[in-house]
């Protein structure tokens, strides 16, 4: 015990470091996949057939292919393409476009969830398609997106330790590459465990309040 | 004022409207009967374009309504609705429902429209529910906000599609002297009902429907207590004495 506080002194320091990209990474992964899953979960519902099917088929072909050939390819290939990213750009992009499509279906459901009479009763007072979306559909899917939009954020959380296989220095790596010039394999991923539990701990805790306040409102 | 001119409807094969012909002029009140699927409901849909219609057309002051075009926005200010299941907007109090259309689609000044939004209410007897929000009220109190959310578009005419069908049987007579209240000022209307004592003491004329053609059409007072056509005779008979 005595060892594992010593080596826990002498590695958080670097381990926070890591500690602060895999917040970077997962907060802006977290941004760009809530704006591109609205966009999916908006061309799904718009009674457009060609957005509808597009989006239809990005989502698919989001959700086909594993995050971390998504992460690969859009840091390994894209440069080919002419695009140079950094790691840290390609993790939340990579990371932001894959979680878009889960995003998609999450935002699409809260959507198709409103009662069409409330839509019907807008159009009646002589709102468009975005106007009855922005005062009435969204402003109440919001609410039922929400608990799930959390889980999501705590899967994010987790997720973006696959940065690491593009070099980003998150929690992850930073843990594996002292582990591996130490051997202290036992004390680094204790201390990579319980700090990934202490950042998912209070998002679960904030999941399950927004739960109960989304049973509540069900009247 | 509401012109309809051989319409036409289908949902899949099903031939819902077949060639209906009315027209509503100002100030007129209009309730249309009929047996339930007979299309009477589709028709008033049709009326502010929440259902598009095959064939023939339906013009409100000489515009026609096409609910792909953009004068459709135009002609639902003009022309409101209110709902069967009241279709109140749950995440909004009383009183912004009833401003929501002013001040978003009318883009009226708040505050203009909060005032006219309270005398609304009040004048539906609901001033001191401005606050409330729709699951805190009942059936005939949510009725009663959803026309003055009609009647706050300013509208020339509006459509009342089953006002009271959903509603508890003592609810019933709050809605019905509100819309009364409404024809002695002379507010055009265009009522799906089967409240027959109410369109015979209120309706100028009534319109029996069934499958989706007009099968008898007169003067409300007379029509809805002497009907000519067997089938109107058949169909009163059922919804007054249902036993």
């Amino acid at each position: 015990m005595q060892r594992f506080i010593n080596d826990a002194i002498e590695f958080l320091p670097i381990l926070f470091q890591g500690v602060k990209l895999t917040v970077i990474v997962t907060i802006g992964s977290l941004l760009l996949s809530t704006v591109l899953g609205l966009m999916w979960a908006l061309m799904r519902v718009s009674g457009i057939w060609l957005l509808d099917v597009s989006a239809r088929v990005m989502v698919n072909f989001i959700r086909g292919v594993p995050i971390i050939v998504q992460l690969f390819y859009i840091y390994f290939v894209m440069p080919d393409l002419g695009v140079t990213l950094s790691a840290l750009q390609a993790a939340i992009i990579g990371l932001g476009i894959a979680y878009s499509a889960y995003q998609a279906e999450n935002f699409r459901a809260g959507i198709e969830a409103i009662d069409h009479g409330q839509i019907e009763a807008a159009q009646s007072i002589g709102m468009g398609w975005w106007m009855v979306m922005r005062r009435v559909v969204l402003p109440q899917a919001f609410r039922i997106v929400l608990p799930p939009y959390g889980n999501v954020m705590i899967m994010m959380l987790k997720d973006s330790s696959q940065a690491s296989t593009i070099t980003v220095a998150e929690l992850a790596l930073q843990g594996k590459l002292i582990a591996s010039s130490t051997f202290k394999n036992t004390s680094v991923f204790t201390l990579v465990a319980i700090m990934y539990l202490c950042m998912s701990l209070p998002l679960m805790y904030l999941v399950t309040r927004l739960e109960k306040r989304a049973a509540q409102s069900r009247r | 004022m509401i012109d309809l001119k051989d319409v036409h409807k289908s949902f899949g094969a099903n031939h819902v409207i077949r060639g209906f012909s009315a027209s509503v002029s100002k100030g007129e009140i209009v309730c249309i009967i009929g047996p339930s699927g007979s299309g009477k409901s589709t028709v008033l849909r049709c009326i502010n374009g929440l259902e598009s219609y095959d064939a023939g057309t339906i013009t409100i002051g000489g515009v026609k309504v096409d609910r792909a075009h953009k004068s459709i926005v135009d002609i639902r200010t003009k022309v409101s609705m209110v709902f069967q299941r009241f279709n109140l907007f749950p995440h909004r109090t009383a009183l912004e429902n009833v401003i929501e259309g002013p001040i978003f689609v009318k883009k009226e000044a708040e505050d203009v429209a909060r005032r006219r939004g309270r005398d609304l209410l009040a004048r539906v007897g609901l001033a001191d529910k401005e606050h409330a929000f729709p699951a805190q009220l009942s059936g005939g109190q949510q009725q009663r906000v959803a026309i003055a959310r009609a009647l706050a578009m300013q509208p020339d005419a509006i459509l009342f599609d089953e006002p009271t069908s959903a509603l508890d049987p003592e609810l019933v007579g709050e809605v019905l002297a509100v819309m009364k209240s409404l024809a002695e000022e002379g507010m055009t209307m265009v009522i799906v009902t089967h409240e027959i004592a109410f369109g015979r003491e209120v309706a100028d004329r009534a319109i029996f429907i069934d499958q989706g053609v007009i099968c008898e059409e007169g003067p409300a007072r007379e029509m809805l207590a002497q009907p000519r056509q067997a089938r109107t005779q058949d169909f009163l008979k059922r919804v007054l004495h249902p036993m």
